[in-house]
């Protein structure tokens, strides 16, 4: 879950990390406000989950109180990528002797995060690790010792800062790889990390996202920045096919469905899966020339309900004409009851389960049981000899033709 | 021969009382896996299908009167970690994690304290793994008539980060007179207790393996470090690869998750297109369609179809 700027501020000073006075605001006057109590030239930030937004006029610089407001009353109404703001942060314009960059991530080969700094702040470190290589320090720590000071002081010699930057950097950085392992983030970015021209270091800007799975026991950090937990942050609305998927899946805990179409338009709707099922089953589909309409997975042992919901929203979704029905060898889930289900889904819409499914292709348990239902409503079905790839071919052939 | 099991392995099913515990306790006895207990805290002195439950796994072990080789732990997330450390300090050196959505930070210690304590993770998020005919260690190819059916004994090591997948991949390798030497569900997360290159050692040892086969997706630098790994070994073993998920590579699809949770593209090393040219550069074969696998490995092999 990604978190806006101005929580990722709040996170970096909770854990002792100086950042610059700065004022949070959802309107025009409240940016007025906080201008007025920072006092002097301030600088207005659009509050969006998505980069480029100094490129497409989210950030804007003012020397007034009354400047910060007409700013601000743009800034609010600019959609960036798609995205509203959620507000405006409103920060004091800095004198920066120099800018850094401080930023832990997770290394999946080490198995540690990784500690990363560079006296290029900025711009994006990895151009940065690219093109200077030698002005970047890197280094792991432990998962299970505590994280000491002199760890975070070798990454940051290592691109050759000395002096009382070194020292002042030094507690910036060890923690915020602290606070990385105790929040469950999977990235805690500083960028820029800026030396004052008093020699003071602040947090300008921070990046923050914090692992999904580890919500739950991270409650109290997301009660303190008011997040409600139904707040998903998804890179996008999801639509109305997968809220509804979403809803049948819930309101039945035996088995897990799945659907997404965002970026999908086809006329072949996809009731597959497990998880590597579903993705080599999609790319079987298109690379045949086939136009999936969605995509979807299903696993563990969902309910004949469960199928026959998923089914029915595929096919109520808008240029749907056939469904395929395609997983990988399934031992959990069961192929008469998935079988079952989607034939229901074909009947309460009064389609004809024969027209209607392309293609059904789930081999494992419960087969037998399973192809003599879709034999008795007519539906091609296949086992396990015939390939994933095969199946999709098939299906793409009944609704496309043969390819010339 | 094989890696990892073998005929006299035994072990423990950790969180044996839950549904799905109950079931995969069943399909490994049936198969001729040694289960010498179950640990649930709380529920000491009951047994499944006659393995005898514990409340603890140091209770496990003195029953069994011996060193047990392995644990599959099924527990939920808030107790996995707390479980497979129990399992690491009662001296059990392969453990299979099944449960998915564990942070990230809760595996990576787990995997630290197994290499200090010179234990080794399987997972999370997978179905563990197979040795046909001889041992089956977690829910791997579902029940042992199903499993029977997909893996038969064969030349060929399997690795996937997807279960199903492995068993799909499998299958088509018996039915194509090949068969498995061993195969590994290592898990769909984005922090995994074994990688690809870190089983490869282990196959290269194998007398029995002649070829290995890979499911991939895209998502992390795993396959990276196969590559590096396949460049700094003169392995003796071909290596055939499918990429699934090259859809994902389309613009609007960025950032989003599919399958499994470490199959997001965060950055560019992490799509499909450049994993596959990585492999490629490492002299990996990575085959274009899912039933090409089966002649690809004969092709090295030099078996005539």
């Amino acid at each position: 879950m990604r978190f806006y700027e101005y929580e990722s501020r709040k996170i970096v000073e909770r854990a002792g990390i100086p950042v610059t006075k700065y004022g949070f605001c959802t309107t025009a006057g409240e940016a007025r406000q906080a201008a007025e109590e920072i006092g002097g030239p301030v600088v207005i930030k659009s509050q969006v989950l998505t980069g480029g937004r100094m490129k497409a006029g989210g950030v804007k610089f003012a020397d007034t109180p009354e400047e910060a407001e007409a700013h601000a009353a743009e800034i609010l109404a600019l959609e960036i990528n798609g995205h509203m703001p959620r507000g405006v942060l409103v920060d004091p314009k800095a004198e920066v002797a120099q800018e850094y960059y401080a930023g832990v991530v997770w290394d999946g080969t080490a198995k540690r995060p990784l500690m990363l700094f560079s006296d290029m702040g900025g711009i994006d470190i990895e151009q940065v690790a690219e093109e200077h290589p030698d002005h970047v320090g890197r280094g792991h720590v432990s998962n299970l010792l505590p994280i000491s000071d002199f760890e975070a002081k070798q990454v940051i010699a290592a691109t050759g800062v000395s002096g009382s930057e070194l020292n002042r950097a030094t507690p910036v950085l060890a923690r915020l790889a602290r606070l990385f392992r105790d929040n469950d983030m999977t990235l805690a970015e500083i960028n820029p990390l800026a030396k004052l021209a008093d020699g003071t270091f602040v947090a300008l800007d921070a990046h923050m996202e914090m692992e999904n799975e580890a919500k739950p026991r991270q409650k109290a950090l997301l009660a303190e920045l008011g997040i409600a937990e139904d707040d998903n942050r998804e890179p996008y609305e999801p639509s109305e096919f997968e809220r509804n998927v979403a809803a049948i899946d819930a309101a039945d805990h035996r088995g897990v469905i799945q659907g997404k179409d965002h970026g999908f338009a086809g006329n072949l709707g996809l009731v597959i899966g497990a998880g590597g099922g579903s993705l080599t089953l999609t790319d079987a589909v298109r690379s045949q020339g086939g136009r999936p309409a969605n995509y979807s997975e299903i696993g563990g042992n969902p309910s004949v309900a469960k199928a026959c919901g998923l089914a029915k929203e595929v096919l109520n979704k808008d240029g749907v004409e056939k469904i395929a029905v395609m997983m990988s060898i399934v031992s959990n889930t069961r192929v008469d009851i998935v079988a079952r289900g989607v034939i229901k889904a074909c009947l309460e819409l009064g389609k004809d389960p024969e027209e209607t499914i392309a293609i059904f292709r789930i081999p494992g348990a419960w087969e037998e049981e399973g192809f003599k239902t879709l034999e008795r409503y007519g539906v091609e079905y296949c086992d396990r000899s015939v390939s994933m790839w095969e199946a999709a071919r098939r299906a793409v052939e009944k609704i496309q033709g043969a390819p010339e | 021969m094989s890696i990892l099991l073998a005929e006299d392995f035994t072990f423990i099913v950790q969180g044996i009382t839950g549904r799905e515990a109950v079931n995969l306790t069943r399909e490994c006895l049936d198969y001729g896996s040694k289960v010498v207990g179950g640990v649930t805290p709380g529920r000491k002195g009951r047994d499944v299908h006659g393995v005898p439950v514990f409340d603890t796994v140091a209770q496990a072990v003195e029953h069994h009167g011996a060193p047990v080789n392995g644990s599959v732990v099924t527990v939920p997330p808030a107790f996995t970690k707390d479980a497979v450390l129990e399992a690491i300090e009662n001296g059990i050196e392969l453990i299979v994690i099944v449960t998915e959505r564990i942070p990230r930070g809760d595996v990576a210690q787990m995997v630290e304290l197994a290499g200090m304590r010179g234990a080794r993770i399987i997972g999370p998020n997978c179905l563990g793994l197979i040795v046909p005919g001889v041992c089956k260690m977690g829910g791997i190819g579902g029940p042992a008539k199903d499993a029977a059916k997909a893996y038969a004994p064969g030349p060929v090591g399997v690795m996937s980060r997807s279960g199903g997948m492995t068993t799909e991949i499998s299958s088509s390798l018996t039915q194509a007179g090949l068969g498995v030497s061993t195969a590994v569900s290592i898990g769909g997360d984005a922090i995994i207790g074994s990688t690809y290159a870190e089983l490869m050692a282990l196959f290269e040892a194998d007398p029995e393996t002649q070829a290995i086969v890979i499911y991939t997706e895209p998502g992390g630098r795993m396959e990276a470090q196969l590559s590096e790994w396949v460049a700094e070994h003169s392995s003796r073993l071909p290596i055939i690869a499918f990429m699934a998920g090259k859809f994902m590579d389309e613009e609007e699809m960025k950032g989003m998750s599919f399958g499994h949770a470490g199959t997001i593209v965060e950055g560019i090393q992490d799509t499909a297109t450049e994993k596959i040219a990585r492999l490629e550069a490492a002299g990996i074969r990575v085959v274009e369609r899912i039933d090409e696998i089966p002649d690809a490995v004969k092709d090295r092999l030099g078996v005539t179809a």
